[in-house]
């Protein structure tokens, strides 16, 4: 079970202190499946952030299965089982899509990009630089953190420049990795909050609702 | 190695400089210390000492043969200017592996230059290595400075692969090359210094020929409060291309100076430089990290993949 407490975050900005996320005390119970939706600049990258331990919060506790990780840096947050995929991936001059992958801990490598729709024989050597589309560093970013396989697994928009022939694909692996772990997703795509347990609408650095799909489907949107 | 009487240093080195378990196959020689410890030629690659450096000839025709001149320095305290030839024929498909290693637990510097002139026969190709390598703790500096100059007849590639990795106090290297008509030359260049180390690379590449090409990458890491530089020269007297890039990542409190220069003499000149100095982006440790590596070990990840 992952828990935030009273999580909030802000900056000093031209002098003025401006407030990101407020507050925010939230539960992850194991095996559960949390869209995070809300319109930009809400705060929802932020706070995913500080789960990972990407961004520290200014005030506020993190727990993971009871034990406070507050202070936990971000390897040993992913040591202990928590993983992050990147709303915009980073290139890496020289490290190739199989050295990325089983430093994951991707035993078979290739399976992971069969995941997301790609060819081992076309990706797995080429080096993870400007050379490749955006669609395609995003698959690869999924794909790293499928290969974790931790118990939490943190996707920031995953279906950003996913074409929607993968789109399909991408729903079917989420529905496949939700039976044993908890994912945590920020989305604003109908499809995939369909198939969460839970939908937490982000507003203003805010909690606005905690609701179930259908009630999102339905009218809150 | 045993039966020619390597010392476990020596084959340290030779392993680093040149990836030799054992003695290669074909035309070599050995330095070591000063003295050609073992050296022989092959039906079509000739190995001869001349004032005391080599002259290599190499038959025109020549196809997948190699030559390798490692050079070891285990002794403290030597000095050395070495200067070697090849005399590479018309037509020939050939690789040398050249490189230097540096073992100095004393307290006297050891230095070693060396002056290698290729002279590159028509549609020929050659492969050239050139690995740099320093060990041993000893106060005394270790020191490697080569001049590499290439002659570039008509229709040539010749490809250089240039790295100095690890613990070389001190290095000039100068790279010069002419390039007849249709000739090209493509040179990589690895670079990486730590501590107190200083590293100097002058490349400069006088496109003569009609549709002459160059095409250099260099990329380079500098640790701690080491120093870098890095200077390209292109000058283009023919409708020719010529593109230089310089990489750099820079740490610590290191410095990197990055001079590029193009000399256009013909409008038909294309001439290209791009250069980048930067530390390791934040972003990129971050990610390893959320793969469970320390930011230690990302660093590492990221500069070993940048020299790859
Ligand atoms: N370090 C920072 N300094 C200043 N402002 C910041 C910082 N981090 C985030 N912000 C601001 O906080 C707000 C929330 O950003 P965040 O990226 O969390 O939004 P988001 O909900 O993920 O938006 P989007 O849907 O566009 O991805 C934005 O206005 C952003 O500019
Ligand atoms: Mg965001």
């Amino acid at each position: 079970m992952l828990e935030t407490k009273n999580l909030s975050f802000s900056v000093e900005e031209g002098g003025k202190r401006k407030s990101i996320l407020k507050d925010i005390s939230l539960v992850f119970d194991n095996n559960q499946f949390v869209v995070i939706t809300g319109p930009n600049g809400s705060g929802k990258s932020t706070f995913v952030k500080c789960l990972m331990g990407i961004v520290a919060p200014s005030k506020g506790k993190i727990l993971f299965d009871g034990e406070d990780i507050t202070s936990l840096d971000i390897t040993n947050r992913a040591k202990n089982g928590i993983s992050f995929s990147f709303q915009q991936p980073v290139k890496i001059k020289g490290i190739k899509v199989r050295d990325l992958l089983e430093i994951a801990g991707a035993e078979k490598p290739a399976a992971f990009l069969e995941m997301v729709g790609l060819s081992p024989e076309e990706y797995l050597e080429r080096e993870i630089s400007g050379s490749l589309s955006g669609g395609e560093l995003k698959r690869i970013e999924i794909a790293s953190v499928l290969a974790r396989n931790s118990k939490v697994m943190i996707f920031d928009e995953p279906e950003a420049g996913i074409d929607l022939w993968s789109f399909n694909d991408l729903v079917n692996v989420f529905k496949k990795a939700k039976k044993n772990h908890t994912l945590i997703i920020i989305s604003h795509q109908e499809r995939i909050i369909k198939i969460a347990d839970r939908v937490i609408v982000f507003e203003d650095g805010k909690v606005k609702h905690i609701i179930t799909p259908d009630e999102f489907i339905k009218g809150v949107k | 190695m045993e039966e020619c009487g390597f010392s476990e240093i020596e084959r340290d080195i030779l392993k680093e400089v040149v990836g030799l378990y054992a003695i290669p196959e074909g035309a070599y020689n050995f330095r070591i210390n000063g003295k050609s410890v073992s050296r022989k030629s092959s039906a079509n690659i000739d190995v001869d000492i001349v004032d005391g450096g080599l002259e290599i000839h190499i038959k025109p025709g020549t196809k997948n043969e190699s030559v390798h001149i490692p050079v070891i320095l285990s002794k403290t305290g030597l000095k050395e200017t070495v200067r070697n030839t090849f005399y590479i024929g018309d037509n020939t498909d050939v690789c040398i592996i050249a490189g230097c290693g540096i073992f100095n637990c004393g307290s006297s510097d050891s230095v070693h230059n060396g002056v290698h002139t290729l002279y590159v026969g028509k549609n020929s190709r050659v492969k050239y290595f050139e690995k740099h390598y320093g060990m041993g703790q000893g106060r005394g500096a270790k020191s490697l400075n080569p001049i590499t100059k290439v002659y570039a007849q008509e229709n040539s590639f010749v490809e250089m692969d240039l790295e100095q990795i690890k613990g070389v106090d001190s290095t000039k290297r100068e790279t010069y090359s002419e390039l007849k008509d249709r000739a090209k030359l493509v040179i990589n260049e690895r670079l990486m210094t730590h501590g107190r180390q200083t590293a100097e690379s002058v490349i400069e590449t006088k496109l003569l020929g009609k549709e002459s090409t160059v095409d250099i990458i260099s990329r380079a890491v500098a640790q701690d409060v080491s120093k870098q530089s890095f200077k390209s020269v292109i000058v283009g007297k023919n409708k020719c291309r010529g593109h230089s890039e310089c990489d750099a990542i820079i740490m610590d409190k290191a410095m990197v100076l990055a001079v590029p220069s193009l000399d256009a003499q013909s409008v038909d000149a294309e001439l290209i430089h791009e250069a980048a100095i930067g530390k390791i982006a934040g972003e990129q440790i971050t990610k390893l990290m959320t793969l469970g590596l320390t930011q230690t070990e990302a660093e590492s990840k990221i500069i070993n993949g940048f020299l790859k």
